[in-house]
């Protein structure tokens, strides 16, 4: 069985189905993009997988190493390895970006009966992977993304998805919102994670990214279904022809 | 004329009765009189109730069913189980009352220069009497009547001109034993340029319906600093009145935080008024509240002349069934010009079933001024809760987090680090409890 194995899944919200029998196998050590035209259900998708309250699955399966995501609350998919990197990650006023890492770090340890990580230890790694993306100790002080540019916003979700080490990690849209340097440190920071262990789903609605953070496999998703699906060069071909073809302009 | 007779519970009843024997005996002097007249009033008014608007959502007539007895003086053993259960705060001396009753041999009197205290009893008959009673508020207020009337037990402490004093002084209640009434009194005087932090606690046992009274006379003179902060830890059958009274000079400052998580009831009267120009004055406090708890917190601040600065911040956490009260009333006088007033109460509803009821008021008199007061009731904000638990956060902890940041505005407004690490630990310590 692959690491994240989706099996027809279906998931409304508010009674309007918005995945419509989604299939999807990812393998540990791959990238996959999933790319397609607003309103195609990539977003709910995402949201679908790491437990969000207001959406309703209906039927299918959803596993990540053979455990059942649809069974758990978001922070038992979280403990049990998946990681999602929010398109807008929202700003905690009150709660110092410090002390969430490690509320986070710790929780995560605890549900795998792990040991939590000493103040010293925790200080060090987070002081480390800071330092490559560019995070400051002023920003790590302040509260979790108050003040934030989008930029900073986007790169302390790949401190923390660094931080917890998943499995598979999702990312929404991370280039949105990103200008091109922006988007190069980000780019980095999700390539040095790359690992024979670890598998990625970045959804995209531009090739743009892929450039950066090159898959081994793209999607093409259309009315909440993978309607196609290929290698990298897919995402070329999609940029010249536009999502025209699954009935909407390219952007 | 109609003539009402006015039916009294039982409390009341019982309350009379102590009143009448209180003052029995022919008391000479202004106390005397303060205490007459105290009297007098309790006997016309009785407990406050809903109809007196200033007492709308806390009826105490009907949440003050009995009168306990006078708490008597503590034995050996309720002083030590005191001394031992008693919350310290870091550095800061501490003088201990046991229900009610100051215990001089575990209490620090003497404080170094500038600052001296003396049991209030004794100090009905010095030069500092007549500060006592003089900040009373125009109107009724039914437990500082009976504070008056009982009158014997508290603090005096002065703050001599010009002296620093930088360690807190931590003024510790500590309640033990069966249900009694307390009634204490602090009249702390600051005077012209001296600076000082007094923390007052209170605390008891859970299961024990005593009742607290307590008041506080608070003259903070010209050019004077003084920070005042009540952290009200009381059991959770216990019954909890406090008045706070406030005069402050010219170029003065005042900071009071009041943090509540005690009491099955509670009241704070807060009256300040501001008689001198140029001052400023923070008024803040957290109420974390839970079961069946009630919590009222209502203030009447006097802009009584121009150029002063009021802020005020108050924030309530009500889970299950808690009910929590702001009253917030600023008066600004007709020649109380370039008045700046901002007062704000912010509730965060955790249960489904518990409320909030916020009023805040500006009377304003004079033309050239800035004031502005506001109100929010809401619950913890979803979209937050999700990106938490999307990082592995279980829900208790994410909301405590919330939670936390939530009153952690108000409280990040403690200029004293010890104090405010004090209170942020004694606010994490109520997360722990309520999750567990």
């Amino acid at each position: 069985m692959a690491l994240l194995e989706i099996n027809n899944l279906h998931a409304s919200i508010e009674d309007k189905e918005i995945l419509k029998g989604l299939s999807l196998s990812v393998n540990a050590g791959e990238v996959h993009a999933i790319m397609g035209p607003n309103g195609s259900g990539k977003s709910t998708l995402s949201y679908v997988l790491s437990g969000k309250p207001d959406y309703e699955v209906t039927e299918g399966t959803a596993t990540l190493d053979g455990v059942d995501l649809l069974e758990l609350e978001a922070d038992a998919r979280a403990a049990a390895g998946l990681f999602l990197a929010f398109q807008y990650p929202v700003e905690v006023p009150g709660v110092a970006t410090m002390t969430f890492l490690r509320t986070a770090l710790n929780a995560q340890r605890r549900a795998r009966g792990e040991d939590e990580l000493s103040t010293p230890d925790f200080l060090r790694i987070v002081k480390e992977k800071a330092a490559h993306l560019g995070i400051s100790q002023d920003m790590l002080r302040r509260g979790v993304n108050v003040g934030f540019s989008g930029g900073e916003k986007k790169r302390n979700e790949i401190l923390q998805m660094a931080l917890l080490e998943p499995k598979v990690a999702i990312l929404d849209e991370t280039d949105s919102g990103l200008d091109i340097d922006a988007l190069k440190i980000v780019s980095e920071g999700v390539n040095s994670l790359r690992s024979k262990d670890r598998a990625m789903v970045v959804i995209t609605h531009y090739q743009r990214l892929l450039d950066h953070i090159v898959p081994d496999f793209v999607h093409v998703m259309h009315k909440g279904r993978i309607v196609r699906s290929g290698g990298k060069e897919l995402a070329l071909e999609l940029e010249a022809s536009g999502y025209a073809a699954y009935g909407q302009d390219a952007a | 004329m109609n003539v009402v007779t006015q039916i009294r519970t039982a409390a009341e009843q019982a309350l009379g009765i102590a009143v009448e024997q209180r003052t029995a005996a022919a008391e000479a002097g202004r106390i005397g009189e303060l205490r007459r007249a105290a009297a007098t009033a309790f006997a016309a008014n009785g407990l406050p109730h809903r109809r007196v608007e200033e007492w709308k959502y806390t009826d105490l007539r009907a949440l003050q069913r009995e009168a306990a007895p006078l708490a008597g003086t503590p034995d050996a053993a309720a002083v030590a189980a005191a001394s031992a259960d008693v919350m310290s705060i870091e550095g800061a001396p501490r003088i201990l009352f046991v229900n009610g009753t100051l215990v001089g041999s575990a209490s620090d009197l003497a404080l170094g220069a500038g600052i001296t205290v003396e049991p209030l009893d004794a100090a009905l008959r010095g030069p500092l009497a007549d500060r006592v009673g003089a900040l009373a508020p125009q109107r009724y207020d039914g437990p500082l009547a009976l504070n008056t009337v009982f009158l014997g037990s508290g603090l005096v402490v002065r703050v001599a001109a010009g002296a620093k004093i930088e360690t807190p002084l931590h003024i510790a209640n500590v309640f033990t034993g069966a249900a009694a009434s307390t009634y204490g009194r602090v009249v702390l005087v600051v005077e012209e340029g001296a600076e000082v932090t007094l923390v007052e606690s209170f605390q008891g046992p859970d299961g024990v319906a005593y009742q607290t009274n307590s008041a506080l006379e608070l003259f903070v003179g010209d050019e004077a600093h003084a920070d005042y902060i009540r952290v009200q830890e009381e059991g959770d059958a216990a019954l909890h009145l406090a008045t706070l009274m406030t005069e402050i000079g010219r170029n003065a400052q005042l900071h009071t935080f009041s943090f509540t998580s005690g009491a099955k009831a509670s009241r704070i009267s807060l009256y300040g008024r501001f008689g001198g120009q140029h001052s400023q004055a923070g008024l803040n406090g957290v109420n974390l509240l839970k079961n069946k708890q009630h919590a009222d917190v209502t203030l009447l601040l006097d802009h009584a002349v121009p150029h002063c600065e009021s802020r005020e911040l108050f924030k309530s956490v009500l889970a299950d069934e808690s009910h929590g009260v702001f009253q917030g009333k600023i008066v600004v006088h007709p020649d109380a010009q370039k008045t700046d007033g901002r007062m704000m109460s912010r509730a965060l509803l955790l249960g489904e079933t518990a409320e909030m009821d916020n009023k805040p008021e500006l009377e304003i008199f004079a033309d050239d001024v800035q004031c502005g007061h506001g109100a929010t009731v809401g619950d913890l904000d979803e979209t937050l809760l999700f990106y938490l638990k999307a990082r592995g956060i279980p829900q208790k902890e994410a909301e405590a987090l919330l939670v936390q940041a939530f009153v952690g505005e108000a409280l990040e407004l403690l200029e004293n680090e010890t104090l405010r690490e004090f209170l942020i630990a004694r606010a994490a310590a109520w997360l722990v409890r309520r999750a567990g």
